[in-house]
């Protein structure tokens, strides 16, 4: 098992998010984890990113045997745990080339291989853009800066496809995309699949799912995850919405 | 009055502040003045550089002058007053290793490069500073060791191209008429109250000539190193540029820990001529103090330049990084019709360090243009202030300026600070202000940590994103030497 979330607690700013979740994830799964705005998705994502802001207070998470929730987020990341962000951020004055290359050098170095020079990272670099339709001019340009919605979550596959990850969490990263940028998102997801490598994919919409196709999907709601299927789950979700499933559970 | 004194060791000091790898000192024989400051002991400054009498002249009417003013202290950057008493005014490393007495020559200054005492040598060598005339740098270096110039560099070579370049007290023996014509005519002795001390006690510095229509091929630089305690260094350098000449001119600076705060209260005066060029960088890096910022340099600078004729342009560009307190406002007089001024500031606080530093651009002449990028970095406990004018006279038709200053905030207890003064007095101006404030965020961090890029590395390369557009016009050595100076100032500086 590559993923072992038991009875997860975690809070923001002494409010209690999640409430007790529990999820296995196996290699080469691929798992959907849907649910409506404010159950506690992206929190999720960001707690298992090792974000400083959100505390869990009770609970597990075993990632590849290791404690997770021992290690600050450049460990987990250097370990193969790798977030697309809800919202890519922008650093000015930095390029794309300097810092994915700082992050790919560093993290080979925790896997025990040697650092990639210039000319060896631009190739493998121009490779992975060109699958993505991406311009190579992107490489000299600034980190996100003066990127479109679409290019930004581009550029965060882009990166995840750099750094091949062992556990790719993808928080909301179809928000936002036209349904070009979807296809092309998607495509690039589904390229980064194998027998190694699992995918949590959050998201509030079914459209994504329907190009990435995913093993399992789970609603989460109020902190729990309420209802797990497969993906004729997403189908249902999607013709008759959360109402039916979170009635229950809503408080009087 | 002067005695040889031996340093003491003080590794424990060093040993508190490891982030200041220049705060080595050298032991060596000095001969230094008796602290205190009277009309004295500017004659006695005067007579041990051998100076005739019109420069003795200038200090004593500087002196007489100084003595009628205040201490300023609007700056935003606070300090005790300082007493003036209490400083030495002098100081010199002697030749005591050299066998048989080996006395300066008459203008105060060694020529012969084997009587540099080897501890001085070596002093220079572990701060990177090329002082030896082996033809392998491409820059041509003044270095500057407490009060006087010990070594400079490449001269025969410039001299060849008419290019004069030594120390400013040599300059007043061999160009007496050039130091005349110029000395005080940026920066007037009366202009504030530390150009006045300086104009009073000048220790040493740079003089700089570019004859008509030379392209200097080399930078010229000097190092400035303080190196004896409760010791003020008061540099003079003056750099001119005749019609159609161009020169890069680099100065590097650093001081050994101390536990008292020391002075440093230069003054430079740059001359461009018509269609000439002068590219002035500054990489600072006094000590800084420790971790209150005890001990630190007060770095109280005049730089002022005048683009006198048409189409001149001069450019400052600054890293600051060090000081306990840094006052400086590298200002440019654009008198020339379409001259040009420039200023590309980077200044970073870290601990309790206090800069107030901007620049002033005059636009006097006909289609004059300025331009301001200036980056503050506040960290720790530090103050960041710019601190700018931009005056358009009513000569000064189709003016045009544009200033940018971007503040970068790195944790929650600095400050950043712009007071931009704006005077405009002809109507045809164009002016342009830009300003932002921003944390270095948390978003930014947390993003480059999840690509396992380590906190220290993303600080810097987010830091160092943010000062690009000023890094780019240092010459490529000092860029990367500044980058480096960022990362070290800045290290513990988050969480």
């Amino acid at each position: 098992m590559l993923l072992d979330i038991k009875n997860l607690h975690a809070q923001v700013e002494e409010m209690a998010i999640l409430k007790g979740i529990n999820l296995q994830v196996n290699a080469g799964e691929v798992h959907a984890i849907m649910g409506p705005n404010g159950s506690g998705k992206s929190t999720l994502s960001n707690v298992l990113a090792g974000r400083e802001d959100y505390e869990v207070t009770e609970g597990s998470v075993l990632y590849d045997n290791e404690d997770l929730l021992e290690m600050d987020a450049e460990e987990r990341a250097r370990k193969g745990v790798f977030l697309a962000f809800q919202y890519p951020v922008e650093i000015p004055g930095v390029s794309n080339k300097l810092f994915l290359q700082t992050a790919l050098n560093a993290i080979r170095e925790t896997r025990g291989e040697t650092p990639l020079d210039m000319f060896d990272f631009d190739q493998l670099a121009l490779q992975k853009m060109k699958a993505l339709e991406m311009s190579p001019t992107m490489l000299e340009r600034s980190v996100n800066v003066g990127f479109s919605g679409g290019e930004k979550k581009r550029n965060d596959i882009f990166q995840m496809a750099m750094l091949e990850p062992k556990l790719c969490i993808l928080d909301e990263t179809d928000s936002g995309l036209d349904i070009d940028a979807l296809r092309i998102v998607a495509e690039g997801v589904n390229a980064l699949r194998s027998p190694e490598r699992s995918f949590i994919v959050v998201t509030h919409y079914q459209r994504l799912l329907d190009y990435i196709k995913p093993d399992f999907v789970h609603v989460l709601y109020k902190g729990r995850i309420i209802k797990s299927g497969g993906f004729e789950l997403a189908h249902e979700l999607e013709e008759k919405g959360y109402d039916h499933l979170i009635q229950p559970y809503q408080e009087a | 009055m002067t005695q040889p004194t031996q340093y003491q060791e003080i590794n424990d000091l060093l040993l508190k502040n490891k982030h200041y790898k220049e705060g080595f000192f050298t032991k060596t024989l000095v001969e230094t003045f008796d602290k205190g400051l009277n009309e004295s002991v500017v004659r006695a400054i005067s007579a041990k550089k051998n100076e005739p009498q019109w420069m003795l002249d200038f200090r004593l009417k500087a002196f007489a002058h100084w003595q009628k003013m205040r201490e300023p202290h609007w700056a935003k950057a606070e300090y005790t007053p300082l007493d003036y008493q209490d400083y030495s005014y002098y100081s010199a490393p002697e030749c005591s290793s050299c066998s048989q007495a080996c006395d300066k020559a008459p203008d105060g200054k060694d020529h012969s490069q084997p009587m540099m005492d080897p501890e001085v040598a070596k002093a220079f060598a572990s701060l990177g500073v090329p002082i030896n005339d082996d033809g392998e740098a491409n820059i041509a270096v003044d270095a500057i060791f407490d009060s006087v110039s010990v070594s400079t560099t490449k001269r025969e070579d410039l001299a060849k191209l008419g290019i004069i370049f030594c120390s400013f007290s040599e300059a007043v023996q061999e160009y007496p008429e050039l130091v005349q014509q110029y000395l005080g005519t940026v920066v007037p002795y009366h202009d504030n109250f530390f150009a006045a001390l300086n104009s009073a006690v000048a220790s040493d510095g740079t003089f700089v000539y570019i004859p008509p229509n030379v392209r200097c091929p080399i930078d010229l630089s000097t190092y400035f190193r303080i190196n004896e305690a409760k010791t003020g260094q008061f540099e003079r350098t003056i750099v001119i540029a005749d019609k159609g000449s161009y020169v890069s001119y680099l100065e590097g600076c650093s001081a050994p820990v101390r536990d008292t705060y020391q002075l440093h209260a230069a003054v430079v005066e740059v001359i461009v001529h018509e269609d000439a060029e002068v590219k002035y960088s500054t990489v600072q890096n006094w000590y800084p103090g420790d971790d209150d910022c005890q001990g630190g340099i007060l770095n109280f600078v005049t730089k002022r330049g005048i683009c006198e004729g048409r189409n001149a342009k001069l450019s400052w560009t600054q890293a600051e990084t060090g000081s306990a307190i840094t006052w400086k406002y590298p200002s440019c007089i654009l008198k020339g019709d379409n001259s040009i001024g420039e200023f590309y500031s980077v200044a970073l606080t870290n601990r309790r360090q206090q800069a107030d530093t901007g620049t002033k651009m005059i636009h006097i002449g006909k289609n004059t243009r300025s331009t301001i990028i200036s980056k503050g970095l506040s960290a720790g406990r530090s103050d960041n202030t710019y601190r700018g004018l931009v005056k358009i006279l009513p000569s000064a038709e189709g003016a045009r300026n544009f200033t940018q200053c971007d503040s970068m905030l790195i944790g929650d207890q600095c400050g950043a600070h712009t007071f931009p003064y704006i005077e405009v007095e002809n109507p045809t101006a164009q002016i342009e202000h830009e300003a932002t404030t921003s944390r270095i965020g948390e978003d930014q961090l947390f993003y480059c940590q999840q690509r396992g890029i380590s906190e220290q590395d993303a600080i810097s390369m987010i830091v160092n994103g943010f000062c690009k557009e000023v890094f780019k016009e240092l010459p490529l050595e000092f860029a990367q030497e500044a980058e480096e100076l960022l990362a070290i100032s800045l290290e513990g500086s988050v969480g």
